[in-house]
């Protein structure tokens, strides 16, 4: 086809451009104009084929207006535009030389069919596009849905076989949808949980802020908080939770529903309470501890001002001896009854008894009005104890000693408390037992201070505190002073000067007695030789000196090296010196113990049995032992002040002195007080004696002085 | 089966969506009256929007002929959103027969038609998936079937990034795609911008504003903003230009002046 530009080829050509040009700015192709106009070239030519053809076909026209859809001019101006075009050119550029009329008539004809056949394929495009669109949205929905199915699935799956229970409700609280985990935690079905409302599961151990909380979250101030909460289970047993609530909001924010996920901790919280108990209570008795008790304590004390507290102390009175000789086994079948029986003593709201250990028992009493109730409750608790005690066929009779501490709360802090009790109620020991006393400050402070001198006691013989007093030994025979016994003492810088009594317990207690022990022998030994220098060749010979030995230093394995080397250093002869020993500290001694006792003896050192007759006194035993001196107690002296004497005493002091010398021991009394005393020992054969009558212990000049009186006398 | 993380909770076609509005503005009938009436009201801020459309699908044109006359024939349409006519895989597919296209779009019912129209083409497919996740188009058994990833691809982002905002973080997703395609792929790039609208601004932002209330919002950016996602490519000649100067073939003088709404480029990695 020739191009030429007036040839009909170029005509057509032209009458498409023409075309193109006015369609294309309403088109939405994304072809450039040139290629539009290409492909409206073809529909040009049917155009211009039908408008001269020998028979008249309007289906070119229909065809033409199909292939503008086509070609996406789906916008009706584009039939506008193009009805126009082809109204104005077609004719002009594509008629030829037919006849006009004809051919005006023909145009108009095919733009008619156009017209309906850009209609009618813009509305089979618009419905095939329609109904596309319709599909994939549906299949689209489809998708989705499957896809929404599946995840409900998988989320249905995984809060019904959650382990921890998850609960929705209304912001109202009713309850919508659980899972089995929450229905089996409650004991309850899922159609009983439904409809329910989470407002009425209230229970008394809430915390204070649980509802708080839930109040803050419904109404959408908080998005979530986390509790432990108890809740009621219909068996009447209790259901703990870890409970973690959420705020659940729709798309726009609005608060929509609560989410609760609970975790059931019953079981944890049982063991924990059973560990809690196992800490806070007593294996053997089932009581509380000392732990638990002083919680309690602390508790009270720390009570509002107005609030009191009365605490007993209980210490069973030889409970050692039923240990010792029933066995522990039966001690603590003994304890457990005891406890059972303590138990019983304090049911009152705010009473509580504990087992501190051993033998020593606590009771509690709290309120406004405890002066009056510890009273009772100590009253209680000794009746209890009346009523022997069945262990193994044996009828057991247990006493106990109490002390009690009564005061208000906020003063004074548990230790304190606890140690003032303790106090008492070994006041209450020492004075026979059986007993309670009430806590006394100034004797608290007596027995604190003996709490203190403890602690005081190593550095006060560093600080040259001890101090030692003499006390004349005199011979009955001629009344001459033959030596002395060394006491020592203690002048403490707070306390003034303190007896042996005091601080020599405490001292064994802590060991000290060793070197103090070493001291004192030290000290004496040397005042001895003092004495010896100043009194020259004296006829009587020397002043001997007497040092007490306590059960701690007997068996100290230093005790014969240190004295050697103590006589030796001071230049005393063993002779000079005598060592006392209380009776009750050879009970039982075997050859072990008694080989240092021996070997001083053998060296010459006297040996005194201290304290005789206070013990078994086992004159048998005497034979065994290497004393040379039997120091009767002053209970016997002290039965002779009286007018007259007792005469079954004197006939007991007669038969030892006389089983004494027969044994070539010494017999030394203590305690004389008066002239009649000293004389009917005399009589009796004994042959030291020591006591008020001829001195009380005091500095070494005086006894020096006591002995040159005797010598010039 | 799993539902994929795009999957929206429900198909609300009561909501108009950007791909069918897109449609209707380029005559086509794949929408319902929502898009229509969305698109109108944005039409009666600017209405040569139609224009803006025809000029962004005019320009992809050229560009993936482009890339096929450069070597490339793996394309990557990103935000494909219903396939009316002169698609990616009818240009690439008439330049060379063994063209491959993967369509990509987060719109389901998008990717429903687009799943009928590829239907019998084994050389094109669509992936339901969303460009702010990169790392699942990468990693798609589709991905993996159609696209060799050791040559090079020509990424297609038309007329999308001016719907991700900054919050979902448009610039790492672009570069995550940058880093896993292999050296002398392309990035084929069009987006909207006030720059070239033959209106004054206000006007313009009463069509942004339908697309924000369609919780849909359309994010204009600066030129500067826009050629910083080329950052790591090279750009072809002209450069980041408005649609119709980007290797015209006609005079872009003749263009409609709505055309001239949004810049075009082209960027190749070395």
């Amino acid at each position: 086809m020739s191009a030429e530009p007036d040839g009909p080829e170029g005509r057509l050509r032209r009458f498409a451009t023409i075309w193109s040009r006015a369609v294309y700015p309403v088109t939405s192709t994304a072809a450039t104009r040139p290629e539009f106009e290409e492909r409206l070239l073809p529909v040009a030519r049917r155009l211009s084929e039908a408008l001269r053809a020998r028979s008249f076909d309007a289906e070119a026209g229909r065809a033409a207006g199909a292939a503008l859809v086509e070609a996406h001019c789906t916008d009706p101006e584009a039939l506008g535009r193009t009805l126009d075009c082809v109204d104005a050119y077609l004719v002009l550029y594509c008629g030829d030389d037919g006849d006009r009329e004809t051919l005006r008539t023909r145009s108009a004809r095919l733009q008619h069919a156009m017209a309906a056949g850009f209609a009618q394929a813009l509305r089979e495009r618009t419905l095939a596009e329609q109904e596309a669109i319709a599909k994939a949205a549906l299949e689209a929905q489809g998708v989705v849905a499957q896809a929404l199915h599946a995840t409900e699935t998988r989320f249905r799956a995984v809060f019904e076989g959650a382990a921890i229970g998850i609960g929705i409700a209304d912001l109202e609280g009713s309850i919508l949808q659980v899972n089995g985990a929450l229905s089996r935690m409650f004991g309850l079905t899922e159609q009983a949980l439904l409809g329910r409302n989470v407002k009425d599961w209230t229970h008394p151990d809430d915390a204070p802020q649980t509802w708080r909380l839930y109040e803050e979250l419904v109404s959408g101030e908080r998005e979530h908080y986390h509790v432990e909460k108890a809740f009621h289970r219909p068996d009447g047993t209790v259901l703990w939770t870890n409970l973690t609530v959420s705020l659940l909001r729709d798309a726009d924010g609005e608060p929509q529903y609560q989410l609760a996920l609970m975790e059931d901790t019953t079981e944890r919280r049982l063991l924990n309470l059973r560990l809690r108990y196992e800490a806070t209570h007593d294996a053997l008795t089932g009581l509380p501890n000392r732990t638990f008790f002083f919680e309690r304590l602390e508790k009270a004390l720390a009570a509002r001002p107005g609030r009191r507290f009365g605490l007993c102390y209980l210490d069973l009175d030889g409970f050692k001896t039923v240990n010792d000789s029933l066995g522990h086994a039966a001690g603590d079948r003994l304890l457990v009854e005891v406890a059972d029986r303590l138990q019983s003593c304090a049911t009152a709201p705010g009473e509580m008894v504990a087992r501190l250990g051993g033998d020593e028992f606590v009771a509690l009493t709290t309120g406004p009005d405890t002066r009056r109730t510890v009273d009772e409750l100590a009253g209680r608790i000794m009746n209890a104890l009346l009523a022997p005690i069945s262990i193994d066929g044996r009828e057991l009779t247990v006493r106990g000693s109490i002390g009690i501490v009564e005061g208000p709360a906020g003063e004074r802090s548990a230790a304190e408390v606890l140690r003032s009790a303790d106090i008492t109620m070994y006041r209450a020991k020492a004075a026979g037992g059986n007993r309670f006393e009430l806590a006394d400050p100034e004797a608290d402070a007596r027995a604190i201070t003996r709490h203190g001198l403890t602690t005081a006691l190593p550095t006060a013989l560093d600080r040259g505190e001890f101090f030692i007093e003499y006390q004349p030994l005199v011979h009955l025979g001629d009344g001459s002073v033959r030596g002395a016994e060394a006491l020592v003492r203690w002048l403490h810088p707070q306390h003034g000067v303190l007896s042996p009594d005091r601080f020599i317990p405490l001292a064994e207690h802590t060991g000290l007695i060793v070197p103090l022990g070493r001291w004192v022998l030290e000290q004496s030994v040397r005042q001895a030789r003092e004495w010896r220098d100043a009194n020259g060749g004296d006829a009587l010979g020397p002043l001997r000196i007497n040092v007490n030995l306590s059960p701690c230093q007997l068996t100290h394995p230093g005790l014969v090296q240190d004295t050697v080397e103590i006589l030796e250093r001071t230049g005393v002869a063993p002779d000079a010196l005598c060592l006392e020993v209380t009776e009750s500290a050879l009970i039982g001694a075997d050859d072990d113990l008694l080989k240092p006792l021996r070997r001083l003896a053998e060296m010459g050192v006297d040996i005194a049995l201290d304290d005789f007759g206070t013990g078994y006194s086992n004159l048998a035993n005497l034979r065994r032992l290497p004393v040379s001196v039997l120091k009767l107690d002053r209970s016997f002296t002290q039965s002779m002040q009286q007018f007259p004497a007792d005469p079954v005493d004197l006939k007991i002091v007669e038969g030892i002195v006389s089983l004494a010398h027969s044994l070539d021991l010494a017999v030394t009394v203590e305690g004389v007080e008066t002239g009649a005393q000293a004389e009917q020992l005399r009589i009796l054969g004994c042959d030291t004696a020591q006591g008020w009558y001829y001195a009380r212990p005091g500095p070494p000049e005086r006894l020096h002085e006591l002995a040159l009186v005797d010598a010039t006398g | 089966m799993e539902r994929p993380a795009w999957a929206p909770r429900s198909i609300d076609i009561t909501v108009p969506s950007v791909s069918r509005m897109y449609d209707y503005y380029l005559g086509g009938s794949h929408n319902f009256e929502v898009d229509r009436e969305a698109a109108r009201r944005a039409m009666e801020f600017m209405p040569g929007l139609p224009k803006v459309m025809q000029s962004n699908r005019a320009f992809m044109r050229r560009a993936v002929r482009y890339a096929v006359a450069e070597g490339v024939t793996q394309f990557l349409d990103i935000g494909s959103g219903i396939p009316t006519f002169g698609n990616v895989h009818e240009v690439a597919q008439e330049a060379d027969p063994e063209a491959r296209v993967m369509y990509v779009d987060h719109d389901p019912v998008a990717v429903a038609h687009s799943k009928v129209v590829l239907e019998g083409n084994d050389r094109a497919d669509v992936l339901a998936a969303d460009l702010r996740k990169p790392r699942e188009i990468l990693g798609s058994d589709e991905v993996g079937r159609l696209i060799d990833l050791n040559r090079p691809v020509a990424l297609l982002l038309v007329a999308i990034l001016h719907f991700v905002e900054e919050a979902d973080d448009p610039y790492g997703a672009v570069a995550e795609l940058r880093e896993a395609l292999a050296p002398g792929s392309m990035l084929v790039l069009t987006h909207a911008t006030y720059e070239g609208i033959p209106l004054p601004p206000e006007r313009a932002e009463g069509a942004v504003d339908v697309y924000r209330d369609m919780r849909n919002p359309l994010i204009m950016r600066t030129r500067d903003e826009i050629a910083r996602f080329f950052e790591g490519y090279d750009m072809v000649e002209p450069g980041l230009v408005p649609m119709p100067r980007w290797r015209p073939d006609t005079a872009p003088e003749d263009e409609d002046p709505y055309a001239f709404s949004g810049l075009a480029g082209v960027g190749r990695t070395a």
